[in-house]
């Protein structure tokens, strides 16, 4: 090796940027994202050699070509599996998952289900953009009923699946959304996600303005940020609004419901605790708002400690090697009964 | 007909088989396999060469006494060397009317059937579809035929030690293992150890199967029911330390072997299908050789975590059958394309789709050649015994590092249960299959700067560096669109694709140089030459055998390697009037042959669910001998 890395640790973004010129749409959200991810990583202290950004397909699996870290752009909705058996093996690297709707919720839902559950040691981040980008804008499991597109002239007749419900339902120890208009925030999220250990899945509201232009505009616009997002803050009451006028609370029924402050007053407004054991406030926050037309909270919904995979594996090989000695294949071709012949 | 009732006393003769055939057949819940498999056990410590031949239903337990859930083992024993399980059975042990009936057509004209007669009851003949009792009507008249009372002996000797009759009901296959073990003259202790060590933590199990064992066996020699013992001698075996051994142990023992060879850790990710699961299940339980196993949520996340795991420098394998070939096609494609190891590993099975799972077939040599979209070439490894399969998993593994390939390598439902003995290899001698990691940059930039270059290849093996991450400086990005050469950037130029194309392929066929010869057996000039792959070795091996005892000269070939083939094949087929080519397929290999050679090689075909027999392949040969 000619540099020296043993002194100097700290990096810049142009460490963190591959000499590949990303191809995405002029004005793609996915610029915002990568621009994002390039500038935490020398705030996190994080090692290039040692980062691994694994992708399937789509436009946001080609993420992993314009950092200039270890990357694999692999096929359609497996990443996650990939990604699984590398942080398996080599529970040493950060291995970061990055795909659309498209790619994680439909041709790969499965795996992202299994990598949640196992708690594999991956930070999952979808780029939820509600439509197929890079096979032309046909509508995805995201999609909104009634949605018009290439494949549904009349308008999509299918539910569309709610991501972060999903990943509560396959009880992910860290579950976040975020979107592409607010740096900060995207840094905050990923930031949280690295610092898990652990499954991570961070949803990004990410604008396709070629097939889907301004989907998430209704509350990701400036001007509407205050009124339409609910900033989640652990700890704390759920409110948002200019002055924090409007907030959140359970009612009889144990429904969450959207309320005015004034009305209920502050100290009934329901506090959130992403650390609870079970996802079931989490999930009832991932439901509060069924499209990006309404107020939708954003920040982390869930973030609890588990055993992670990686090292629970470690763990039982280190526990067989304590219990049975180091592998001798010699004494293993003799384990059953042998026999000589003279 | 031979009872216990109407048997005079007689004098008993013993007499010396050079080989014996036994078919142990029942209901799916009597324990067959188990009996079986202690025979067979008891029979390699006795000194004999032998091959086994499992028999199952896929039920786990289709209704009992149906011929649906007949489950029936095989085994042949022999004083001299046998690579089958053999043709027909001089021997049927069967525990009910339906295994009689599913069974007797295979045993010899004048062979021999030792009945539960118990379970010869209306009910049970009604299952099997016997409107007649067979015990009476004439069906077992040319069979030396020998009525055991087994279940009700075995509930007579469990009483006394305190085992409920439903229990002791159980033990009657080792009854049947006692009797026959009598017969042939097979050593009694290692069946007691072996109930000690597997039933120990239950001693009235251990009881009872052990009394059932011995009563069987006092039984044989009290009753003056067999006018005869038999012997089969050991056989003369090469010098050495033996275990008996099936295929997927072999196969799992040697991924262990190769890693070690390898020195990098080895990662199985694999989905339970039959008949591979066997592989996950034993190298599942030895982490303490520091493997890690994954059983994933599907083939295809199976095949995309062993590629992850290659990723990450370590050996990563997948197993599966036919139908998980299938599943995980584009992944391979994906190993192919960003050149990375991965060892498949197909079980193979009968097909196409679910097919017959727990029965054998090697149809999937077309999937493992083409089942891929693109020109998609790779390094295939064929297993052709049970324990040879331990030296294929070290060969595919030695290919897929070396050459940064995705490899299949093929197995069957045969050699995955067959069993045999096993002369334990010398691993002093294994070969040493370790690469290096690329840790250096290995080029350098217009202005002099050194650079990593990521499909910059080995010129020799035509292999790109293998950098893993972690390495500082050689951050690289790999994925399954087209790649520049050398650089390993994304590339549509049309000429860059056609070079990789080439490259890819050059790479696969020059393996060629770096595999042994095409397995050669002749003992003198012939005409007429057997051209085998897979487990068909054993049936050809024997009935070449058969045929030169005969008279008649006939040459053998083997592939180990189905791609790329022996660089000295086509000369070797050149050299005959006619090549017969024994496939369980409608004669996959021979096309292949065919077009590659030009060469019109005779197909021969079996696709029945069971191997070969020799006498199939030894009439094949006699008849091209007639022709030629």
């Amino acid at each position: 090796m000619t540099t020296d890395t043993s002194t100097d640790q700290s990096t810049t973004k142009a460490d963190w940027t591959s000499d590949q010129e990303p191809r995405w749409c002029p004005g793609c959200g996915d610029y915002s994202i990568l621009s994002a991810m390039q500038l935490l990583m020398p705030q996190l202290g994080a090692r290039p050699e040692n980062t691994v950004f694994v992708s399937g397909i789509g436009c946001a699996a080609r993420f992993p070509y314009y950092m200039k870290t270890y990357g694999m752009h692999g096929i359609h909705g497996r990443a996650p599996a990939l990604a699984t058996g590398l942080a398996t093996c080599r529970p040493d690297l950060d291995v970061w998952v990055v795909g659309g709707d498209g790619d994680i919720l439909s041709i790969g839902g499965n795996h992202l289900l299994h990598s949640l559950r196992r708690n594999v040691n991956i930070k999952i981040l979808l780029f939820n953009n509600q439509i197929y980008g890079l096979t032309k804008g046909q509508y995805s499991p995201t999609s909104e009923i009634g949605k018009v597109t290439k494949s549904t002239p009349l308008g999509s007749v299918d539910e569309p699946l709610n991501p972060l419900s999903v990943a509560l339902g396959a009880e992910a120890t860290f579950v976040a959304r975020t979107h592409d208009m607010d740096r900060t925030h995207m840094q905050d999220m990923f930031r949280r996600a690295w610092e898990h250990s652990g499954a991570a899945f961070v949803e990004v509201y990410q604008n396709c303005n070629v097939f889907n232009d301004g989907a998430f505009a209704e509350i990701t616009k400036k001007d509407k940020r205050t009124s339409m997002l609910i900033p989640l803050q652990h700890g704390e009451p759920i409110r948002f609004g200019t002055e924090g006028e409007r907030g959140v609370i359970m009612n009889r029924s144990g429904e969450l419901q959207i309320v005015e402050v004034a009305d209920v007053g502050e100290d009934n407004l329901l506090v959130h605790d992403e650390r609870a054991e079970t996802p079931s406030l989490a999930f009832a926050l991932s439901r509060l708002a069924s499209g990006p037309f309404m107020p939708t909270p954003i920040g982390v919904f869930r973030a609890v400690e588990g055993p992670e995979y990686a090292s629970q594996v470690s763990r039982q090989l280190a526990f067989a090697q304590d219990r049975s000695g180091p592998g001798d294949l010699h004494a293993l071709l003799r384990s059953r009964a042998t026999w000589d012949v003279a | 007909m031979t009872d216990t009732a109407t048997q005079q006393p007689s004098q008993r003769t013993v007499e010396d088989l050079d080989r014996l055939v036994i078919r142990f057949a029942g209901d799916s819940g009597d324990g067959m396999q188990l009996t079986g498999d202690r025979f067979t056990s008891a029979s390699a410590l006795f000194g004999n060469d032998l091959a086994t031949l499992p028999d199952f239903p896929a039920e786990i337990r289709a209704p009992a006494g149906t011929l649906h859930g007949v489950s029936a083992f095989q085994v042949q024993v022999a004083s001299e060397t046998v690579t089958t399980p053999g043709d027909a059975p001089t021997v049927l042990v069967a525990m009910n009317p339906a295994a009689l009936r599913s069974e007797l057509d295979r045993l010899e004209v004048g062979g021999t059937v030792i009945i539960n007669s118990d379970a010869f009851q209306e009910r049970n003949l009604d299952k099997a579809g016997y409107s007649d009792d067979p015990l009476t009507d004439g069906t077992l008249d040319h069979y030396t035929t020998y009525l055991v009372p087994m279940t009700s002996l075995t509930k007579e000797v469990c009483k006394d030690l305190g085992v409920k009759p439903r229990d002791a009901e159980r033990s009657k296959n080792f009854f049947a293992l006692g009797v026959v073990s009598w017969l042939f003259d097979r050593p009694t202790q290692p069946t007691l150890d072996w109930i000690d060590m597997k039933f120990g933590k239950r001693p009235l199990v251990v009881a009872a199967n052990a009394a059932a064992f011995k009563a069987g066996h006092a039984f044989g020699e009290t009753t003056e029911m067999f006018q005869a013992t038999y012997k089969v001698r050991p056989a003369e075996l090469e010098p050495g330390t033996y275990t008996s051994i099936n295929g997927n142990t072999a196969l799992s023992w040697g991924l262990i072997a190769a890693a070690q060879q390898a020195k990098l850790p080895l990662f199985l990710a694999s989905y339970p299908i039959t008949p591979a699961s066997d592989v996950l299940h034993e190298l599942s339980g030895r982490k303490n050789f520091g493997v890690r196993t994954f059983q994933a949520e599907d083939e295809i996340a199976a095949a995309c975590a062993a590629v992850g795991a290659s990723f990450g420098g370590h050996i990563g394998v997948t197993t599966t059958s036919g139908p998980g070939l299938a599943l995980k096609a584009e992944t391979i494609g994906l190993a192919l394309s960003i050149e990375l190891p991965l060892l498949v590993i197909d079980i193979q099975r009968g097909g196409p789709s679910t097919g017959l799972p727990t029965k054998t077939e090697a149809s999937d040599l077309n999937l493992a050649l083409y089942g891929r979209h693109g020109e998609a070439p790779l390094p295939i490894v064929a297993a052709y015994s049970p324990s040879q399969c331990f030296f294929a998993a070290i060969e595919a593994v030695r290919i897929a590092l070396k050459y940064r390939t995705p490899v299949i390598l093929l197995s069957d439902g045969y050699l995955a249960n067959g069993s045999e003995p096993w002369r334990l290899p010398d691993l002093d001698e294994l070969p040493d299959i370790s690469v290096d990691f690329t840790t250096q940059f290995n080029d350098s930039d217009e202005d002099g700067n050194p650079i990593f270059q990521p499909y910059k290849r080995d010129p020799g093996t035509l292999a790109r560096p293998w950098a893993v991450p972690g390495t500082p400086e050689l951050m690289h990005r790999v994925g399954g669109l087209e790649k520049e050469d050398v650089t390993g950037n994304i590339s549509y130029t049309p000429a860059n694709h056609g070079l990789m194309t080439e490259l890819r392929a050059a790479k696969v066929d020059g393996i060629a140089a770096d595999i042994p010869p095409t397995m050669l057996d002749s003992d003198g000039p012939a005409t007429v030459a057997v051209l085998s792959w897979g487990s068909v070795w054993g049936s050809v091996t024997s009935a070449v055998r058969r045929v030169r005892t005969a008279g008649t000269a006939v040459d053998h070939l083997h592939l180990t390697h189905l791609n790329p083939l022996h660089a000295d094949l086509g000369d070797l087929l050149g050299r005959y009037r006619t090549v017969l080519v024994p496939e369980m397929n409608l004669g996959q290999l021979a096309s292949i042959v065919r077009s590659r050679y030009l060469i019109d090689v005779k197909s021969i075909n079996k696709v029945e669910g069971v191997p070969f027999t020799a006498s199939e392949i030894a009439a094949a040969i006699a008849g091209a001998v007639d022709d030629d």
